[in-house]
């Protein structure tokens, strides 16, 4: 069936530079008529810049893309060129109008005419077909809001195959889809799929890949990895194609840093069937003194989902959290902190420094929040602290009141794990906190994070790199789309297991 | 020589160095236009003089300013309904005390009447609050709300007569106190200015507006109520509005439910910006807000001395609140810099031949 013949879509030595990054480089990208084939990557791959590429969105540097039936390379400046070739695109953000009628979402921009005025019969009647060859039965006259964002992706995918029908993109579809909603999903894929359409599938869902796609084309970095059959690949080499490891790439990591001493060790903090809908799935988890606990996962498996419902940054919706043997209710972040735990963000710009505010007052600001309104520290008090840590955090910065937008991001992440410290919490929650910062501080966050172990902190770290993870962790919670699958200790610490769980223990390993 | 430029450097880098400059340079030119500006008599036992009247009269925007720099700060927004709400708090009083009938008799202890008066001011505040705070409303559209209301309201308690209190005493407050010299307005803006600094000062109130205007998010994880904190700088901003009602009616010893603080919320925003402030929240500074208010007033009282009617008011004081405002404007000061720098460049390069 996917003989060269049915090529329909070819892109070849696609380049694409921003700014100071290559965002792809080279990479060939083939489409057959009649499969789903999967996009791959991690974040940053170029995967989106792929898809922009090809439907015009982002304009290509070099490389050609050619279609079937058309004899000279197609060029597209505009989503309007694109879906003239008959290239369309769903994405994860619907752009659809939740205010107007289906049918009206579905004709929107073509609006049959009759005398210079919308034709609505022929609209609804139209959309009635539409809907119907998907087998949804809906009235097409109601607002869109009133239906689910299933039934309105559905719509999306009706909307742009009517409008042509060569390649259908799917830009993480599933993001937002209970179980039963993407086995509908991808019933109609696969209809769809019959009649001759190439999708191409952009997700991070590992399982949804196996389930539904022909096969796997892998970026990373912005290269080609490779383009795979999805019944030859098993999840664990997808896994490793994707970050770039080789599975018999064994560690010889030095296990003298792990803590080894877990013998009384005392239980800290548990959750019993912790959980927020959509976010992340119940999880019971047990933490407790003096341990590293490594939470790993691919982007969107719920690493960070899993730490906000601890710290309380999300309400969990289901379960409880015992902490120190005793209930603790944890209804505002402030809670959790007073109970001590401390909470570093993922994303450091938006949700860790106040960028207006001085070294000092970031430094200061959960302290000051923790003591309360009428407790303000003295300004002497305030500046010991500050210039105590900028000291013992080496803090590069040339004044304490200088504002901490000016620092760079490796010194502002300092200064974001001096406001917890000064905090002396006995649980920290560290969301990656390396990423986007030079390698030096990188290696002396490692370092303090394990020092602080030592004294009896207990510490929960996420971070996509396995190298970083296996240097600090002595225990690992896997997560895979939004659930925990399981825990590795000790010596199955490696990134063979790592990779072998983070896939899916073995479930697509024969084939 | 170094030290002098090191100075200077310091002096202008200050965030008050722009909004002083800028009041300086009115007061200056009123003084080259009219000799006896700064001349401060006394007649009759009270003070009197240009000076004492643009003190004397920027009062209640000095206290509106302080309490919409808290909002901005807290919020990013502003609240445009605190002329409406010294209406509202203005007709409060006086219904209490006089009823729906202008009067020389009291119904009720004057204090007591005051204090629903600025009560009222406070319930409003805490209605923006709610809407901004909970419900998540933009602030413009938020206090859109009391802005067109509150006159309304004001107009059903006084059942849409301008009532009068035929009272000697009911002046004082906007006027003089007997056997003192100085306009009580004054003090009244210096206590509520000296009452908000030292709360600011001695509690951490004023790093959690701050931190909650910058980045709500980041508030929140660190422990503090961002929502807690928004509906109350809100409620101290009707507050403010409350305590200026009080003065604005006694000027006139009367309210008149649609002219009382008409268009004084612009006032005060524009004095919040002459002040230095963002009006994108965060950072902010009182002195500031407090010198952008006597600025517009000095500007008002002089274009007055310069026999400016006041029809023709407006046409002036915009083109002076458009200089000081660009005068402000960062991305003006960069032009100039790299003006400034190609014209040193041209010259070296001249030198260089």
């Amino acid at each position: 069936m996917n003989k060269e013949k049915d090529v329909l879509l070819k892109m070849r030595g696609i380049d694409k530079k921003f700014p100071g990054v290559v965002a792809l480089s080279k990479v060939d990208f083939t489409l057959r008529s009649g499969e789903i084939h999967a996009l791959m990557g991690e974040n940053g791959a170029g995967k989106s810049t792929l898809i922009k590429v090809l439907t015009g969105v982002e304009e290509l540097d070099g490389g050609e893309i050619r279609l079937s039936g058309i004899d000279s390379p197609i060029i597209n400046k505009s989503p309007q060129d694109a879906q003239a070739y008959g290239i369309s695109t769903v994405y994860q953000e619907l752009n659809l109008c939740p205010n107007l009628s289906v049918a009206e979402n579905i004709f929107i921009g073509r609006e049959p005419k009759r005398a210079g005025r919308i034709d609505w019969k022929t609209i609804n009647k139209k959309s009635k077909e539409i809907l119907e060859k998907f087998q949804i039965y809906i009235d097409e006259t109601k607002p869109l809001e009133n239906y689910s964002v299933a039934i309105q992706q559905m719509i999306a995918i009706a909307r742009a195959v009517d409008i042509s029908s060569k390649v259908l993109i799917l830009d993480e579809p599933t993001s937002s889809l209970d179980e039963q909603e993407v086995d509908k999903l991808f019933e109609v894929m696969r209809q769809l799929k019959q009649q001759g359409l190439g999708i191409i599938f952009v997700t991070h869902y590992l399982e949804q890949v196996y389930r539904i796609s022909d096969r796997i084309t892998v970026l990373r970095n912005g290269l080609l990895v490779g383009e795979y059959e999805t019944s030859k690949l098993p999840s664990v080499q997808l896994v490793a194609k994707m970050m770039g490891k080789e599975l018999d790439d064994l560690s010889t990591l030095n296990k003298d840093t792990l803590q080894e001493h877990m013998e009384d060790r005392e239980e800290l903090l548990e959750a019993n069937n912790l959980g927020r809908l959509g976010r992340i799935k119940p999880f019971n988890l047990c933490i407790h003194k003096g341990e590293v606990i490594g939470i790993s996962g691919l982007l969107g498996s719920g690493r960070s989902e899993l730490s906000r419902v601890i710290y309380g940054a999300d309400k969990p919706d289901t379960g409880e959290l015992i902490w120190k043997g005793k209930r603790l209710t944890v209804n505002a972040p402030i809670d959790a902190m007073k109970a001590g735990m401390a909470y570093l963000p993922e994303s450091r710009i938006d949700e860790g420094i106040i960028s207006d505010l001085s070294v000092r007052e970031n430094i200061m600001i959960a302290f000051q929040a923790k003591r309360g309104l009428f407790h303000l520290l003295s300004k002497k008090e305030q500046e010991e602290y500050t210039d105590r840590y900028i000291d013992l955090l080496q803090i590069k910065t040339s004044d304490r009141e200088v504002p901490i937008k000016q620092l760079s991001g490796g010194n502002q992440q300092k200064v974001i794990l001096a406001r917890w410290l000064l905090m002396n919490p006995e649980f920290m929650i560290l969301d990656e906190p390396t990423r986007g910062i030079d390698v030096g501080t990188k290696t002396e966050i490692q370092k303090l994070v394990l020092q602080l172990a030592e004294k009896g902190k207990s510490i929960m770290f996420i971070s996509s790199e396995i190298e970083e993870m296996l240097r600090v962790c002595s225990r690992m919670v896997i997560l895979r789309d939004t659930a925990k699958v399981g825990e590795l200790e000790g010596s199955e610490l490696t990134q063979n297991n790592i990779m072998r769980a983070i896939a899916g223990g073995g479930k697509h390993d024969e084939g | 020589m170094m030290k002098v430029k090191q100075v200077l450097k310091r002096v202008t880098k200050h965030s008050l160095f722009f909004p002083l400059t800028c009041l300086a340079i009115v007061l200056i030119i009123n003084l080259i236009k009219t000799p006896t500006f700064f001349r401060i008599s006394l007649n009759n036992g009270v003070l009197y003089g240009y000076m004492m009247d643009i003190l004397n009269r920027s009062s209640e925007l000095i206290i509106l300013a302080v309490g919409m720099t808290l909002v901005v700060a807290g919020s990013g927004g502003t609240d445009i309904s605190v002329g409406a709400v010294s209406s509202v708090a203005g007709a409060v009083t006086i219904f209490a005390l006089v009823g729906s009938m202008s009067s020389d008799t009291y119904r009720m202890p004057y204090g007591l009447a005051v204090l629903l008066g600025v009560l009222a001011g406070m319930v409003c505040g805490a209605f923006n609050g709610f809407l901004v705070a909970k419900l998540r409303i933009q602030p413009m559209v938020a206090t859109l709300i009391l802005f067109t209301a509150g006159r309304g309201i004001a107009q059903v308690i006084t059942q849409g007569f301008i009532l009068y209190v035929r009272k000697e005493q009911f002046k004082y407050l906007g006027n003089f106190i007997p056997g003192v010299p100085i306009p009580t307005p004054i003090f009244i803006a210096t206590i509520v200015v000296v009452i908000t600094v030292l709360i600011l000062k001695k509690t951490a109130l004023g790093l959690y507006i701050q931190a909650v205007g910058i980045n709500s998010k980041a508030a929140r994880l660190v422990g503090l109520n961002s929502t807690l904190f928004t509906f109350l700088v809100y409620t101290f901003s009707g507050l403010c509005a409350g305590i200026a009602g009080m003065i604005i009616t006694s000027r006139v010893y009367s309210i008149d439910a649609n002219n009382a603080g008409l268009n004084i919320e612009l006032d005060a925003i524009l004095a919040v910006a002459i002040g230095g402030n963002s009006l994108s929240g965060g950072k902010f500074s009182i002195a500031g807000s407090i010198i952008g208010a006597i600025t517009i007033q000095a500007l008002t009282t002089s274009l007055y001395a310069m026999k400016v009617t006041a029809d023709q008011l407006p046409v002036y004081k915009a083109i002076v609140v458009i200089i000081i405002v660009m005068i402000q404007s960062t991305e003006l000061k960069r032009m100039v810099k790299s003006l400034h720098h190609k014209f040193l460049c041209s010259r070296e390069r001249r030198w260089a031949k």
